[in-house]
C-alpha cells in the first residue's frame, strides 16, 4: 500500500521545483512536507534583488521568485503541510511526520525528494571564546529578524566572514540605521561575489578587513565589544596585534552545512567534501528511488541552479515511479582532481546523458587567468579558460554525450591547470 | 577609494579600472584597468549616473506577518537611497497587499515606484 508517489521534504525553491517537475511529467499523487509556516524557504528572508536572472529571464527579490514558484505548486493542485516536521525517513521510503493537524503520521511513498537545503554555521563551528551575551548571532538569523518579524538587531555591528549573507546583511543593517563597524574575512578574498561587495560594503563606506578573525567576544549581558587579531598568509594570528572593538552585535556569516540528518537515517551514503549525498547523473542517491536536490546535495550561491537542478531530480523521480526508469547502471565515476573541492554528480550513466550533462564543482582556492580540465581515464576530453575561480563561486563545465559514448567503468577527473604567467 | 576608481562588478575578476574626463579621447574619457569592452560602459555608468536598487519592508498589519517586503521597480540614483528609505518607512499598511502592488508611487522624484514583492492576505 501506498499512500503518495512521491514525497518531498521541504517546501523552499529545491521541493517546490522538483514537486511541479514531477507532475509535469505525469505523476498526480506528490505530498511536500515544510516545517516552516509557510511554502518558499529561505528565499522568503532575502528581500533583496538578484534572483532568477537564469530562470525568469529577469531580476526578482527572493519573495516574488518563491511566489512564483508557489503559485503554479497551488494552480497544479499540488498537496502540500505546511508547520509540519518530518521525524524519519526509512530506505524503504517510509516518512514519518509530526504536526498540530494530524498528529503522528506515517506515510509509504514510491519516491521521495530530499529538499532539506542548509544551515548556517554557528559561534560553535569556529569556535570564538569569551563570554555568551545576547547580540551573537548568524547572518541569517539576523536576516530573518529583520526583515519577516520586524526586530532590529543591534545598533553597531561587526560581521565575521564576507559570505554573501554577511555582505547583505551589511547593507541592511546600514540601510536601517545601523553602523557596521567591519566586515572580516580569515582569507585574502572576500568569500562573497564581488558585486556583494562593492554594492554592500564600498558603496556604504563599511571597511572590509581581510585576513582577521573575531578571538573573544566581551560582555556579560550584552555583547559591549569583540578583540579582533591579524592572521598571517598561513591564517595564525600575528602576536601583538590585537585590538579591541566595540560593538553591540556580532554577525556570523561563516559557512553552511547541508541538512543531512533525514538522509543519514535513510541509509544515503555522504560526500564528506560536499557534506551531501552520493548523487548518479538524475540526482538519484545510492538508494534506489531516494533523490536530493538543492542546497541539501551541495551549497549553491545562485537559486536558478537550485531549480535547474530540482527539475532534473523531479523529472527522475516521476521517471522511477511511473516505471519508465531502467534500472540506474552509473558506469562512469566522477571525482574531484588537482585543486577541486568537491563535484556533483558522482557518478554518470552515458545511457541517460541525452545531450550534454553539467558537472557542478567548487574549486579549493583562488586561481587566476587558470583552466578547467576534464580528463576521461587520464586523457583530457575538454578544458576551459578561466579569468577568475574561487571556492566562492560554483563552476559549471557541460560534457557532451558522445565523450561518454561507450564508456564502461571509466573515470572522469577534473582539475585546476595553472597557466604559467607570461611574463615569468 | 577615488572617485575616478570604480570595481567592475560585471563578471567575478573584479576589475579596478580609473576613469577619467578626456575630451579628446573617443568616448571622451580615458579608462585604464579594465579586461574586457564590458569594463568600458560600466565605468562611464557608474561614473556619471550611479544607480542601484534597494529593498526593505514596511509595517502591515492585518496579515500573519507585521512586516512586508518592498523594492524599488528600477534602479534610482545612488545619492537617493537614504531620502527612499525614510519614505519607506514612513508607510504603514492593512493587508490584503498582492505582490506588485504599488506602495509608494515615484519615490522622492526619481520615477521609480516602491512595489510590494509578497502577496499578504488578510486574516
Amino acid at each position: 500500500m501506498r499512500d503518495y508517489d512521491i514525497i518531498v521534504v521541504g517546501g523552499g525553491p529545491a521541493g517546490l521545483a522538483a514537486a511541479i517537475e514531477a507532475k509535469k511529467n505525469g505523476v498526480d499523487s506528490i505530498l511536500i512536507l515544510e516545517r516552516e509556516i509557510e511554502l518558499g524557504g529561505i528565499l522568503q528572508q532575502c528581500i533583496h534583488h538578484g534572483f532568477g536572472l537564469h530562470v525568469f529571464n529577469q531580476e526578482l527579490t527572493g519573495p516574488e521568485y518563491a511566489e512564483n514558484f508557489i503559485n503554479e505548486t497551488k494552480e497544479l493542485g499540488i498537496e502540500y503541510k505546511t508547520d509540519t516536521m518530518v521525524l524519519d525517513v526509512t530506505d524503504d521510503k517510509t516518512v514519518v511526520f509530526v504536526n498540530a493537524v494530524d498528529g503522528y503520521q506515517t506515510l509509504k511513498a514510491k519516491s521521495v525528494v530530499l529538499a532539506m537545503g542548509c544551515r548556517e554555521n554557528t559561534r560553535g563551528a569556529i569556535g570564538i571564546p569569551g563570554s555568551r551575551p545576547s547580540g551573537v548571532l548568524t547572518a541569517g538569523a539576523a536576516q530573518r529578524l529583520i526583515n519577516i518579524e520586524g526586530y532590529m538587531v543591534g545598533r553597531q555591528a561587526v560581521i565575521m566572514g564576507t559570505g554573501d549573507i554577511g555582505l547583505i546583511m551589511a547593507r541592511r543593517l546600514t540601510l536601517e540605521g545601523a553602523s557596521v563597524k567591519a566586515v572580516m574575512s580569515r582569507r585574502t578574498y572576500p568569500a562573497g561575489l564581488m558585486r556583494n561587495v562593492v554594492q554592500c560594503l564600498y558603496d556604504y563606506n563599511i571597511p572590509m578587513m581581510l585576513q582577521h578573525t573575531v578571538t573573544k567576544i566581551h560582555g556579560k549581558e550584552r555583547v559591549e565589544g569583540v578583540t579582533i587579531v591579524s592572521l598571517d598568509e598561513n591564517r595564525k594570528p600575528i602576536p601583538g596585534s590585537e585590538q579591541y572593538m566595540e560593538c553591540d552585535t556580532l554577525l556570523l556569516s561563516v559557512g553552511l552545512i547541508p541538512e543531512n540528518e533525514l538522509s543519514r537515517k535513510a541509509g544515503v551514503t555522504m560526500d564528506k567534501n560536499s557534506n551531501g549525498p552520493f548523487v548518479n547523473e538524475s540526482r538519484e542517491t545510492n538508494v534506489e528511488g531516494i533523490f536530493a536536490c538543492g542546497n541539501v546535495l551541495h551549497v549553491h550561491d545562485v537559486v536558478d541552479f537550485v531549480t535547474e537542478e530540482s527539475r532534473t531530480a523531479g523529472r527522475a523521480a516521476a521517471a522511477y515511479v511511473l516505471d519508465r526508469a531502467p534500472a540506474s547502471a552509473s558506469t562512469i565515476s566522477v571525482t574531484p582532481g588537482k585543486d577541486i573541492n568537491y563535484i556533483v554528480p558522482h557518478t554518470i550513466d552515458p545511457e541517460k546523458v541525452e545531450e550534454e550533462i553539467e558537472l557542478m564543482f567548487r574549486v579549493s582556492e583562488l586561481f587566476d587567468d587558470s583552466r578547467i580540465v576534464v580528463k576521461k581515464d587520464g586523457e583530457t576530453v575538454k578544458s576551459k579558460k578561466k579569468a577568475r575561480m574561487y571556492p566562492g563561486e560554483m563552476e559549471m563545465i557541460k560534457i557532451k554525450s558522445d565523450i561518454l559514448e561507450g564508456s564502461q567503468n571509466s573515470n572522469l577527473t577534473v582539475e585546476v591547470e595553472e597557466v604559467p604567467d607570461k611574463n615569468e | 577609494m577615488s572617485k575616478n576608481d570604480v570595481i567592475c562588478v560585471v563578471c567575478p575578476v573584479g576589475c579596478k579600472i580609473s576613469i577619467a574626463e578626456n575630451k579628446d579621447a573617443e568616448l571622451g574619457y580615458d579608462i585604464e584597468g579594465n579586461k574586457c569592452k564590458k569594463g568600458i560602459n560600466y565605468a562611464i555608468e557608474e561614473l556619471t549616473n550611479p544607480t542601484r536598487n534597494i529593498a526593505s519592508t514596511v509595517c502591515i498589519e492585518g496579515a500573519h506577518l507585521t512586516r512586508l517586503p518592498v523594492k524599488t521597480s528600477e534602479p534610482i540614483p545612488k545619492g537617493k537611497i537614504f531620502e527612499c528609505m525614510n519614505e519607506i518607512n514612513k508607510i504603514k499598511l492593512t493587508a490584503p497587499v498582492k505582490m506588485g502592488d504599488i506602495i509608494i508611487e515615484n519615490v522622492r522624484g526619481t520615477e521609480v515606484n516602491i512595489l510590494a514583492t509578497r502577496s499578504l492576505p488578510d486574516i
